[in-house]
């Protein structure tokens, strides 16, 4: 291999209208997504969101109620998950408590009756990627949370796996454990380019992580795509909500014309004109998106408001901005001591970070 | 510290008086009477080595209980597993199911069984009608009735630690294994079998110990056929008065059960996983 090159191993993952459905409840509404062999794809929803479906399905751990699924160009809709070669991490781990640490990594090397050499340096080569030589011998339950989750890494990419699934890995560490094994994972694809889905609840490691993020919301995608488009440009409201923070005011769509909308928005007594999400139609429940930092105070003309208050982050201050009509906003800025609670202002926006998006 | 020591001890006193009062005490009692034989302190062990019925009847006891277990655990295997699978009302009836015969003395079950397998009982009969035997099975006064009694009494004792460990067994680890690639055999013996096995043997131990002394069941079933030595130590004081010569039979059986037992715990993983999430 030429030094900078990137391995890509691993295959595409497809799935043509695949849903799932446990009696009345619809865990999966039908879905079409495809991952692109070696793209990092992380799905992003709250609890109950059809997240972990998606993954049984991937894995085949649950087989669809319709549609198919397609890894690579075999259709494995129905192909039990022995024969699937994919790489599971499950949230709490589900390493084998009667095994050392490297009967639990050696495990799938020794059901395909790999040679034993073969299967200790393979173990020893992954248990190296991850940070764990000399760890080998130990008892799986005599290992902190970090090491445990790293086992479970290693257990799943020995077998060199097609698709590597994780649901939540990271779920059980604090904060700072979090941050460190999230750019360890990130190495890693990095180096082997492994098409990876990635479940989490945390936007931020989302963000961090991910080639592209798909929202999901009661059994459906939402919108899936790179960081940058869901923040930017998100389809609707929840999608807005749940990557970043957002101010969302009521609005009501008048007209729409290449890719503008004219709305009047009560709230701030005016109507104005932004860009639109893609779909929504005049008369349609919208709302008028602004980022806090594209807040700007003491914008004129503007709205005027008053500063109700004032939450310093450290470098950033966050201001709580009530509206003549009663209305809050919420604006991010630099930290200057010029303002207090109370203090009447004028705000505004640059036209083209203002978007209505449907509610 | 030191007062917690206190409080610890006089919480416990009055489980270890009672324990000491009307367990220890009167065993040390029994025991001793083993010494006292007029031919010298150790004679009533020379006659238990030299007596052949002793040594056959030992050897037969050991060899029956090792069946019962044995069948007892077969049995008990596949009830713990639909026990461990069933859910809400299905789960309550077989539950009641196996814990049932709790609830009627040993004495009605094994008088039961007495009736069952008769020469001309409803089983044989059963087995003449289908045209298995034409002469009626001997079930009863020997060891097959012994066994049969012994294992309908002690499959309970099988099937509750059995279906504890089965129950506990993380069902995404036998996923986690599906999707390493494992065949179902690899999944069984690796994974779910390991986890279950502490359970199995603690089931297994339990009903061994308990057949070694089991008295009523075969002193009923058995008969003069199928002595067992809880039987011969209670012919020796009933029949023969012989006390010293009971009191070693029992001492040599206890330290036999505790020497299984040591050797047991040594070579099993009894706690292993037992414990473990
Ligand atoms: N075995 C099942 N039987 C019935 N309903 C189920 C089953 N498994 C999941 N569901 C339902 O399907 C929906 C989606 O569940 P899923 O586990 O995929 O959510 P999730 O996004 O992974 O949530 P979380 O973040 O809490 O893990 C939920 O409403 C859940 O109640
Ligand atoms: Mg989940």
């Amino acid at each position: 291999m030429t030094p900078g090159a990137v391995q890509q191993s691993g295959l595409s993952l497809r799935f043509a209208g695949a849903a799932k459905s446990y009696g009345d409840v619809e865990a999966l509404k039908p879905t079409d997504l495809t991952i692109a062999a070696g793209e990092f794809l992380t799905l992003l929803g709250p609890s109950g969101s059809g997240k972990t479906t998606l993954l049984n399905l991937a894995a085949g751990y649950q087989e669809p109620s319709a549609g198919r699924i397609f890894i690579g160009a075999r259709d494995v809709t129905h192909l039990p998950a022995r024969h699937r070669n994919i790489g599971m991490v499950f949230q709490n781990y589900a390493l084998f408590p009667h095994m050392s640490v490297v009967d639990n990594v050696a495990y799938g090397l020794k059901v395909r009756r790999l040679a034993r050499s073969e299967i200790a340096r393979r173990v020893e080569a992954v248990l190296r990627l991850v940070h764990l030589e000399g760890y080998g011998q130990r008892g799986v339950q005599q290992l902190s949370g970090g090491q445990q989750q790293r086992v479970a890494l290693a257990r799943a990419l020995v077998i060199e796996p097609d698709v590597l699934l994780m649901d939540e890995p990271l779920g059980a560490l604090d904060k700072q454990l979090r941050r460190s094994v999230q750019l360890e994972l990130r190495r890693l694809h990095e180096e082997h380019r492994r098409t990876t889905i990635y479940v989490t609840h945390d936007q931020e490691e989302a963000l961090v992580l991910s080639d592209r993020v798909a929202v999901m919301r009661d059994g459906r995608i939402e919108q899936v795509g790179s960081a940058g488009d869901l923040y930017d440009r998100p389809v609707n409201a929840f999608v807005a909500g749940f990557i970043g923070e957002s101010n969302l005011l009521p609005a009501r769509v008048t007209a729409i014309a290449g890719g503008q909308a004219q709305a009047e928005v009560d709230v701030l007594g005016r109507s104005l004109t932004a860009a639109v999400a893609p779909g929504l139609q005049p008369g349609q429940p919208a709302a008028l998106l602004i980022r806090p930092e594209h807040v700007l105070v003491g914008e004129e003309p503007g709205v005027t408001a008053e500063v109700a208050e004032i939450v310093y982050l450290g470098e950033l201050t966050a201001l709580n901005l009530r509206l003549e009509s009663g209305a809050t906003l919420w604006a991010r800025r630099i930290t200057s001591h010029d303002l207090r609670r109370g203090t009447r202002v004028t705000i505004g926006w640059k036209q083209e970070h203002a978007r209505i998006v449907p509610t | 510290m030191a007062r917690y020591r206190v409080e610890t001890a006089c919480l416990l006193a009055p489980a270890v008086l009672f324990l000491l009062l009307l367990f220890v005490v009167p065993l040390a009692r029994l025991f001793s009477l083993a010494f006292t034989d007029e031919g010298g302190v150790f004679a009533t062990f020379g006659v238990l080595a030299e007596s052949e019925v002793y040594r056959r009847v030992m050897l037969n006891t050991f060899v029956v209980a090792l069946a019962v277990t044995l069948i007892t655990v077969l049995l008990a295997w596949p009830v713990a597993y639909a026990l461990s699978r069933l859910k809400g009302f299905w789960f309550a009836l077989a539950l009641y199911g196996v814990l049932f015969p709790f609830w009627i003395s040993v004495l009605v079950r094994t008088f039961s069984w007495m009736i069952l397998l008769e020469r001309n009982g409803p089983i044989n009969r059963l087995l003449q009608g289908l045209g298995v035997t034409d002469q009626p099975l001997a079930l009863l006064f020997n060891d097959t009735g012994v066994m049969i009694g012994m294992v309908h009494v002690l499959l309970p004792y099988a099937i509750m630690p059995l279906y504890a460990a089965m129950a506990r067994v993380d069902r995404r680890l036998l996923l986690a294994s599906d999707g390493l690639g494992a065949g179902l055999l690899d999944t069984f013996a690796r994974v779910y079998f390991p986890l279950v096995l502490p359970g199995l043997l603690g089931g297994a131990t339990f009903v061994f110990l308990l057949s070694l002394g089991f008295f009523i069941t075969p002193a009923l079933l058995g008969g003069a056929n199928a002595i067992t030595l809880s039987m011969l130590i209670a012919s020796f004081v009933t029949d023969r008065l012989a006390w010293s010569l009971a009191a070693a039979g029992s001492l040599v059986l206890l330290l036999v059960v505790l020497a299984l037992l040591a050797v047991a715990a040594r070579l099993l993983p009894l706690d292993k996983g037992m414990f473990a999430r």
